[in-house]
């Protein structure tokens, strides 16, 4: 932690984005504790009441309580954004490393259809994936996964190519060293921190693609406390104009996606200190 | 290399990136666990009634012979010249020609994403300049702040706090669609409605067109806005440092000039490859917008024929959003060639 504060602007980043991260993570976990209502419960109070002494955030158009809701509501865009980062690391890494040091065909053809999906709009992807296998917090995770497997693909194998041609690799290949220790022992120890940096990105993405695929239709249940579902609720009832519906879980959407997008600029900077320019 | 013969090299390289790409949707909507026919039913026909609409959509036969089929719709030429659109298969709700449908909703899309992508570099190089001029000052930094923070807004959400700003409460401008529903859209020429209208020369049907599409576009444009910032800013502060740069400024050429006329120009470079790149988030990020303004568009179509099940239907659309976005890279790669010459050699 101090030495993070010593390198100036990056390293304030990234403890501002930490700090947000882990406050939304902890309130999330305490919140079946604190939550004042059950977030699930309708008719706690009247509909669509404006935040009052009663009910800080008012009430949702079921006279659900909004606070108990926003307390519980990142649960799910926690677990959606986790699983699909630890998906896409299982398989994005162990790809890009293998298809990189063996290069020829193999790794041609990997890159040809990667970069095939790394161009194509990934909402659309994630929406048509998500269409076929239905609804849930598994699949979402699955179908936002493949959307973001390229980008570790990318830069994992961006990175081996000018690793793999340092001396110290040769040497290792020099002294009879194994293909897969110098992979894993010597190469990809340089590559984790550019995946740390894609990782935080990819968390924000991912907590803003489940959102959208929840805002058309694809997410979770109604009943269920989610910062996506209840900014769509509050959309449908537009007209009511009951801006309390819209606003809070928005804003905690953006605090959370904010949050791994500071940790993840702070670090590519501090990486990259060509970059801070 | 010519520029003629890079443009044919570019093309033929299309071909393969274009399959890749038809396969994968292939794969996803038919090959993915999932039956469309079965989701399309929810379980609540009879198997009669499933294996009756599977023969209707050719979904009976082996996968490969399906496969075939799909690619061959695509570029059967005869289908295309008397329709006017290629054969994307048949809806499972309405047994009307997916091309058709997706045909009549393209227009609004384009219109949207190209008033979008207007506002987002308008906004994004104007900041993105101001940004590396004044170089690590507080400006710059709240600049750079206002950048990072569009990057985490949910695109709906914007929207919707738009509709609710200056629809619902100051009650400015319209919430949703094209056009104010009283007035009659123009008669289709482009299937723009602003440049329709302006062609007709009817100025009316042209500002409540433009009414209903600075929200939309406003939302698109903001988000997209942010990567533009970000990429002009770091492309300037190169180029600023150039030599070219200080010898014009050391002629006492005014400061603008310098920027904008030396610099940007040649920071434009990498920006429009960018916005060729940007086109595929754009699009995704259209799905939102139309969906939060009832914008009769690509997006929209998507979501309602996600409502309604209706798989051969997505499909479709998904195929017509991955052909845009290839065609759009197309172009940004055949214009950078043409721009800079030393792509061709």
């Amino acid at each position: 932690m101090t030495s993070l504060t010593k390198k100036g602007p990056s390293g304030w980043i990234v403890i501002l984005g930490t700090i947000i991260v882990s406050a939304l993570v902890i309130m999330t976990a305490i919140a079946p504790w604190i939550a004042p209502h059950d977030p699930a419960k309708t008719r706690v109070g009247p509909i669509r009441e404006p935040p009052s002494p009663q009910f800080p955030m008012g009430t949702t158009h079921l006279g659900q309580d909004m606070l108990s809701r926003i307390l519980c509501g990142g649960s799910i865009m926690l677990q959606v954004s986790t699983l699909s980062v630890l998906v896409c690391f299982l398989i994005g890494v162990p790809l890009g490393l293998f298809s990189s040091y063996v290069g020829g065909v193999f790794d041609r053809a990997c890159s040809l259809v990667i970069d095939a999906v790394y161009a194509f709009p990934g909402l659309v992807i994630a929406i048509a994936i998500s269409a076929m296998l239905g609804r849930g917090v598994v699949n979402m995770a699955l179908s936002i996964a493949v959307v973001y497997i390229p980008s570790y693909f990318r830069v994992v194998r961006s990175q081996v190519l000018s690793i793999k041609e340092l001396t110290y690799v040769e040497a290792a290949r020099g002294i009879g060293a194994k293909w897969y220790t110098i992979l894993f022992r010597y190469v990809f120890p340089n590559v984790i921190p550019s995946i740390v940096v894609v990782a935080t990105i990819n968390f924000a993405d991912a907590i803003l693609t489940a959102a959208g695929l929840t805002f058309i239709g694809l997410g979770v249940e109604i009943h269920i406390p989610d910062w996506g579902r209840d900014l769509t609720s509050g959309w449908q009832y537009l007209s009511s104009g009951a801006w309390w519906i819209i606003a809070f879980p928005g804003i905690m959407i953006i605090l959370l996606a904010l949050g791994f997008t500071l940790i993840g600029e702070g670090l590519s900077e501090l990486l990259n200190p060509k970059l801070q320019r | 290399m010519g520029l003629r013969s890079y443009i044919i090299t570019r093309i033929l390289l299309t071909i393969p990136t274009l399959l890749l790409l038809l396969s994968m949707v292939f794969l996803i909507m038919r090959v993915l666990p999932g039956d469309p026919v079965a989701l399309h039913f929810e379980k609540k026909a009879t198997p009669e009634q499933m294996e009756s609409m599977r023969r209707a959509l050719g979904l009976d036969k082996p996968l490969w012979t399906q496969y075939i089929e799909y690619l061959g719709g695509l570029v059967d030429i005869g289908y295309i010249l008397e329709h006017g659109y290629p054969n994307l298969g048949k809806s499972m709700q309405t047994f009307e020609e997916v091309g058709g449908q997706i045909f009549s909703a393209f227009p609004a899309t384009l219109e949207l994403a190209f008033y979008s992508m207007i506002i987002a570099s308008v906004i994004g190089i104007l900041l993105g300049v101001i940004s590396s001029k004044s170089y690590n000052s507080i400006l710059d930094h709240l600049i750079r702040g206002v950048g990072t923070v569009t990057y985490a807004v949910p695109i709906f959400f914007l929207g919707i706090v738009f509709q609710l700003i200056f629809g619902v409460y100051l009650r400015w401008l319209p919430t949703g669609l094209r056009i104010n529903p009283v007035v009659d859209p123009p008669a289709t020429i482009t299937g723009l409605y602003t440049i329709d209208s302006l062609l007709q020369g009817n100025l009316f049907k042209f500002f409540e067109s433009l009414k209903a599409l600075l929200l939309p576009s406003l939302t698109l444009g903001i988000i997209l806005s942010g990567m533009f910032v970000r990429m002009t800013r770091t492309n300037m502060l190169e180029t600023l440092r150039l030599d070219f740069v200080t010898a014009a400024k050391a002629r006492g050429l005014k400061e603008s000039t310098v920027t904008y006329g030396y610099a940007l120009r040649n920071a434009f470079l990498p920006i429009l490859t960018m916005m060729g790149l940007q086109f595929a988030i754009l699009l995704g990020g259209a799905i939102l917008t139309e969906t939060t303004f009832s914008w009769p568009g690509l997006g929209r179509y998507i979501v309602d024929r996600i409502n309604f099940r209706d798989y051969t239907a997505i499909q479709g659309a998904v195929v017509v959003f991955g052909l845009f976005v290839t065609l759009v890279s197309l172009v940004v790669d055949i214009l950078y060639a043409y721009l800079d010459p030393r792509i061709r050699l």
